[in-house]
């Protein structure tokens, strides 16, 4: 209980010389206030920004691999990628028969086409050719209607399975089951409707229809290399897979050792690492700002806690007459900047989650103000205030009681 | 009546260094004070009375001697040490009263109290009971600045005596105030030795120090002479 005493009269020290000094306190206050509000501005929005794009790499299954011509992250020269052959069906023929691993494979051609329907236009709609076993590559398992099958591949029927853009903006009201519309000029009966998506980075994903790629090859005017998505059962077997794959290509495109792949076997992974290596800098670039910001308020409390000490020498040498030890002078002066670089803190806070909140809602994000982070924020600012408190709560308790109870 | 020796100073020296020349402040005091006495110090200044007060009051330290205050040897302490002995067994009053301006009457009579630690509820009651041996229980929740220099001094007085120190020791507690209300103090200190306490007054005033049953008299750093009034 004795130690309550203590801690009020330390308390009571730090508000008595505050309130005597508002404007400095404030002052003081202002660098620590906007080093928290930096701290919680940005990593509210890292933080914001990164549950986001972890959502939607989760649409891009953990146990699918896509073949592609260029890499998902260029890092090499983009000149030389360019130069690479295309993937082509043929390809897809042999890796169908050949790689065991998968148990889905799918091609997938892609264009962007205008769809009509009666008097009206929909351009620049998502198309993608694929079989059947788009389904379960790429989870498009429709909400109404189906999705086609083998035969229909097979037989390249003109039929189509739409996204619900695609369905509101043309149809409207109307059912469009069974409906007839054009894809490039050519009609495509709707035999499915795909699950609503919403937005894969800004990219509308409803706003797509899926067709046989068998029936593909008829809107699409020039030849283009295609895409190839695999997808295995096991997760686990994810790295299996892609060995298998880069042996049958390698074999196929007549690689000798040594020469290095002239495809690229792509993966969520590969979007999640460059993700991370990206938010890994942005981190560090984070924290040096914040700590150059805290250094300096950290030093311009010390400087007015110096301030403090040399005004109240007087009081300082009372207290020791009276009995403080070095240690209740030290407690008191250190109260006293913990007061002020909390005060800085608490509003830097409160501040920076506005701040975040008027930021993210702007790019359409929701803010998730993480306890973590308000209490980072808090930490830094307790921290300073004790690290810059030190040095003037100890010249302080060093005082000769005699001299500083002389001191005028 | 046996009585308990409150000071016991031994050989006292105290040199300072000022600049590359020794000061000899005090060169070999000896003195007792017994419990109850009431003694005043005197001297001119250089005599050495100001560093004696600060040795008796455990502000400083001596360079060498012998230093016992309430039968304990307080010549070799620490900070710390020196700071809780400063706490329970001394009452200092100041000429300038060396209140917290902006803390009330009662608030700094609990301050000594805070310090060593007392309870709240216990601290309250302590504050006010001694700021009623002073007479000042009305404007308790007053500030100094609310104060005048005469109660101001008393709530000096009523801090020095809270914790009921082995000795108050007053330093020209009437040197800031006019001749009447320095009478007014000094009956102050009268009453509280007549009810046992041991004071000390260090001052250079003769009609101050004739309050005092006991005048010690230093100069040069040595006790000159020494009186006693036997009729008191």
């Amino acid at each position: 209980m004795a130690f309550i005493g203590r801690w009020m009269e330390y308390l009571r020290f730090a508000y008595e010389a505050l309130i005597s000094n508002k404007i400095r306190f404030i002052l003081t206050t202002l660098g620590i206030f906007l080093g928290v509000t930096a701290i919680i501005v940005i990593f509210t929005a890292i933080q914001s920004i990164n549950s986001y794009v972890e959502e939607e790499f989760s649409n891009i299954g953990s146990s699918s691999l896509y073949l592609s011509k260029f890499p998902w992250v260029i890092t090499d020269n983009y000149w030389e990628l360019r130069n690479r052959p295309e993937v082509t069906l043929e390809d897809y023929e042999i890796l169908k028969e050949s790689v065991k691993t998968a148990r889905w494979i799918s091609p997938q051609i892609e264009a962007m086409r205008t769809i009509e329907y009666r008097n009206k236009n929909l351009e620049d709609v998502y198309t993608i050719g694929s079989t059947e076993e788009y389904i379960y590559t790429d989870n498009a398992e429709p909400e109404f209607g189906r999705f086609f099958t083998e035969m229909e591949v097979y037989r390249a029927n003109p039929v189509c399975i739409i996204g619900q853009n695609v369905w509101e903006e043309l149809f409207e009201n109307e059912n469009p089951m069974g409906k007839r519309l054009k894809i490039n000029g050519f009609p495509h009966r709707v035999i499915g409707i795909l699950e609503k998506k919403g937005n894969f980075f800004g990219f509308n994903l409803d706003n797509q229809v899926i067709i046989p790629y068998t029936t593909f090859k008829g809107i699409s005017f020039h030849h283009r290399g295609i895409d190839i998505a695999f997808r295995t059962e096991d997760p686990a077997l994810i790295d299996d897979m892609r060995d298998e794959i880069r042996g049958v290509m390698r074999r196929i495109r007549k690689l000798a050792p040594g020469e290095p792949d002239n495809f690229a076997v792509n993966q969520q992974s590969m979007l999640t690492d460059f993700y991370n290596s990206l938010t890994r800098t942005s981190y560090i670039v984070v924290f040096i700002i914040a700590t150059i910001s805290l250094v300096v308020g950290g030093i311009g409390i010390m400087n007015i806690m110096l301030v403090s000490v040399t005004e109240r020498t007087k009081e300082i040498g009372i207290r020791k007459a009276i009995g403080a030890t070095r240690n209740n002078i030290i407690m008191q002066f250190l109260s006293e900047s913990v007061a002020i670089s909390s005060l800085g803190g608490v509003i830097g806070i409160i501040f920076g989650v506005l701040i975040a909140q008027v930021l993210l809602q702007n790019i359409k994000l929701d803010a998730s103000v993480s306890l973590s982070t308000v209490l980072i924020g808090y930490g830094f600012s307790a921290v300073v205030g004790i690290i810059s408190g030190m040095y003037p709560a100890y010249r302080a308790a060093r005082l000769n009681p005699i001299d500083a109870l002389r001191y005028e | 009546m046996a009585l308990k020796s409150i000071i016991e100073i031994e050989k006292l020296h105290k040199v300072y260094l000022l600049g590359k020349t020794q000061v000899h402040a005090l060169r070999g005091i000896d003195l007792l004070i017994q419990q109850g006495e009431y003694t005043a110090i005197m001297g001119p200044s250089g005599s050495g009375k100001s560093t004696l007060m600060n040795i008796i009051g455990c502000l400083d330290v001596p360079s060498s001697g012998l230093y016992r205050l309430n039968g304990q040897d307080v010549s070799h302490l620490t900070d710390n040490e020196l700071a809780k002995i400063r706490n329970k067994e001394i009452g200092f009053v100041f000429q300038t009263f060396n209140l917290l301006p902006r803390a009330t009457a009662l608030h700094n009579v609990e301050l000594p109290l805070i310090y060593n630690g007392t309870a709240s509820s216990k601290r309250k009651d302590k504050a006010k009971e001694a700021l009623d041996k002073v007479g000042l229980t009305d404007r308790m929740h007053h500030k100094p600045n609310e104060l005048s220099g005469g109660q101001r001094q008393r709530v000096a007085i009523a801090r020095a005596l809270v914790n009921n120190p082995a000795m108050i020791l007053a330093d020209e507690p009437t040197g800031n105030l006019d001749t009447s209300t320095g009478e007014e103090i000094m009956e102050i200190f009268d009453l509280l030795n007549e009810q046992g306490n041991t004071i000390i007054l260090v001052t250079h005033e003769d009609f101050i120090a004739k309050h005092a049953r006991r005048i010690i008299r230093l100069k040069d750093g040595l006790v000159e002479k020494e009186e006693i009034k036997e009729n008191a």
